[in-house]
């Protein structure tokens, strides 16, 4: 059982990440790997470019990361306390994918494993790393045991290990599985919970490039973004940056995906700035008498968007000015008879779920927004409430709380609000209408 | 929307226990790790650069085979690991996926994320719950399931979406519920 995807192409000119997955979307071995010219970019790197040359290619190719937050993969590279002066390090791979509606690094892990692991090899060569660590959410047992599984064949086949494919370089990969708990997606909570500690964040600076696992520089980067740096490295930068062809300043290309009440929910690579029509029509649109009434471009801590933004670009700017956030480009979406008041509170609620509880706003303000939520939801909304939920987003929104869980929890709520005041307005007691609906049996439509 | 969804982690059995006090001081831990229980936690030991990294993976090794994680497990493992039973009970409580007290022979993992919520979740959650006669958090009498909630499975194309033990199922139609448990017995 492997996810849809709506169209596949075997051109690795376009298609870096997926043009090597099988027609049976089973496992890509070692064999089949390189007879696609997989590790090529590895053997190439170690021969012909330094840690610097590649760090170089890496921002030419303005590849931003693909956890969620959109941070230049090539500017935290350049950023990682590397030289004499300092231990080496690690690369830690982040596959804690919790996301709500994220679906994409499962496929990558299931499937085509060793192209994660030759990019984790290469951010170990650019980054001066001794080892790398993929921290896979425990419930991904499939993904476990393919991985496991590649990181045998690799080093049986000495690309991983002392002489990296016979060079000077030596390097090895663990494969750690959590258990476990949204929080540990964030990269400093993650770093802890690795160190076998509570997954509470940490606070930076310093940044896990100059101090991460164990005081180490420790470059925290997403299978997705780890998976990308092999297609970059044979390629070169520009290369890379221009698969997005003048449709986005953001590089490359990404998987994106639908879930929600479609006719085909699934996933494809499609380069940077495609649009989320586009997107929502290779999904076959929505099923069959329902249209679509908001979305969420990348997940449940990314801003609700209108129908009218289909239109936009998904890229990390634009889809940022339009008040939300591109967050991992994998759309949910609602449909006209879905009620956006108790969407947002399955939200919250995952949040307030999820918070750590280090800090006070977090860790208080998401169940009261939980509280108010439900009550709103059942018709039994207090005149001030929605006032309220509004100022409670905004305490906990950024530079308010330890991590950006929190201004994660806030975006959809003050969206859903900013969008769609009316839900909210029909659940206040003595209210004229109660419009909201409930969401409907699945296989009905 | 019958069933209350738990708005925070206390519900969980995981935390269930949290309260409790380890076995204190002087009691006598008639708890032993196995052979194998021990040489896999060295094992998984030698992988990072200290002990402790270890705790989490200690934890997974010992629930694996037993169920759950005891107090004298607790406590045993800190031992291996040379750091305070204290620290290792502190991780047990955080993470929703080690169970602090007894579970079903079948954990049943319910997504109760947004792509499911709004391809069914509460359908499904609620034919389990008729089906099993529990709620989340809660184990059936005959010890056979315990069902909980679970953050997005990466499934969100097939949702509605749990897990039974290592098997991953969806969608799943509430209809089907019965026909999908009789597989575990
Ligand atoms: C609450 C929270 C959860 C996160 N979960 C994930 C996750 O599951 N996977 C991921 O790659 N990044 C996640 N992130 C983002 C990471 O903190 C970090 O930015 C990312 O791993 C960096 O890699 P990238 O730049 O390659 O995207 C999360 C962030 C927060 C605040
Ligand atoms: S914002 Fe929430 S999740 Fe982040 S540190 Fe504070 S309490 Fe923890
Ligand atoms: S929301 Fe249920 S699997 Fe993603």
């Amino acid at each position: 059982m492997t996810s849809h995807l709506f169209s596949t192409s075997t051109n690795g000119e376009t298609h870096p990440l997926t043009y090597r997955l099988r027609e049976d979307r089973g496992y890509v071995d070692l064999a089949e790997f390189q007879q696609k010219d997989g590790y090529e970019a590895l053997r190439t790197t170690l021969r012909d470019l330094s840690p610097d040359d590649l760090i170089e290619n890496m921002k030419t190719a303005n590849l931003r990361g693909r956890g969620g937050g959109g941070f230049s993969a090539g500017t935290k590279w350049s950023l990682t306390a590397r030289g004499e002066d300092h231990p080496r390090g690690y690369i830690v791979c982040n596959a804690d994918e919790m996301e709500p509606g994220t679906f994409k690094d499962r496929m990558l892990m299931e499937e085509i494993p060793h192209l994660l692991i030759e990019g984790m090899i290469l951010a170990g060569y650019a980054n001066n790393a001794r080892m790398g660590y993929i921290f896979l959410r425990g419930e991904y047992v499939l993904a476990a045991e393919r991985i496991e599984r590649a990181l045998a064949e690799a080093r049986e086949a000495g690309i991983l290990g002392p002489k990296v494919c016979d060079s000077d370089f030596d390097f090895d990969i663990f494969l750690h599985t959590g258990a476990g708990r949204y929080i540990c997606g964030e990269e400093t909570a993650l770093i802890n919970s690795l160190e076998g500690r509570r997954a509470n964040p940490r606070s930076k600076p310093p940044f896990p490039g100059q101090s991460g696992a164990w005081g180490k520089p420790t470059v925290v980067n997403n299978v997705e973004t780890l998976c990308n740096v092999p297609a970059i490295a044979l390629h070169g930068g520009e290369w890379y940056q221009n698969l997005s062809g003048g449709r986005s300043e953001d590089g490359g290309t990404k998987i994106f995906g639908v879930s929600g009440r479609v006719k085909r929910p699934g996933l494809v690579e499609l380069p940077m700035g495609v649009s989320g029509a586009e997107l929502l029509d290779m999904a076959g649109g929505m099923r069959d008498g329902l249209e679509l009434k908001t979305w969420l471009p990348g997940g449940g801590s990314t801003g609700f968007l209108l129908p009218e933004h289909l239109e936009l670009p998904l890229e990390f700017d634009a889809i940022g000015k339009a008040g939300s956030r591109l967050g991992t480009g994998l759309m949910t979406v609602v449909a006209h008879n879905q009620s956006v008041v108790s969407l947002t509170r399955n939200l919250e609620e995952f949040f307030a779920r999820e918070s750590c509880g280090w800090c006070t706003p977090c860790r208080d303000g998401l169940p009261w927004s939980v509280k108010l939520l439900r009550a709103i939801e059942r018709g039994e909304g207090e005149e001030g409430d929605i006032d309220m939920l509004v100022a409670l987003a905004h305490d906990i929104g950024p530079g308010k709380t330890f991590c950006a869980h929190a201004p994660g929890a806030a975006m959809p709520l003050e969206t859903a609000i900013e969008h769609f005041r009316h839900e909210f307005e029909a659940g206040i007691r003595h209210a004229q209408h109660k419009a909201h609906a409930e969401p409907i049996p699945v296989g009905s439509v | 929307m019958t069933m209350d969804t738990p708005a925070t982690g206390n519900t969980r059995v995981s935390k269930a226990s949290q309260g409790n006090l380890i076995a204190s001081a002087g009691h006598v831990n008639d708890f032993e790790l196995t052979d194998e229980e021990r040489h896999e936690i060295e094992h998984e030991m030698g992988h990072y650069e200290n002990p402790r990294a270890a705790s989490i993976g200690a934890l997974k090794i010992v629930q694996k085979q037993r169920g759950w994680v005891s107090d004298g497990a607790v406590i045993a493992i800190s031992d291996v690991l040379g750091i305070p039973s204290s620290d290792v009970e502190g991780v047990a409580t955080f993470y929703s996926l080690i169970f602090r007290q007894p579970v079903g022979r079948h954990v049943i993992l319910v997504c109760d994320s947004s792509s499911c919520f709004l391809t069914g979740h509460d359908e499904l959650r609620d034919a389990l719950s008729n089906e099993l006669g529990i709620g989340l958090g809660q184990t059936t009498g005959d010890d056979r399931f315990t069902m909980l909630p679970v953050c997005c499975l990466g499934a969100c194309d097939r949702g509605p979406a749990l897990m039974i033990n290592e098997d991953l199922h969806g969608p799943v139609d509430p209809g089907d519920v019965s026909a999908l448990l009789e597989r575990y017995t």
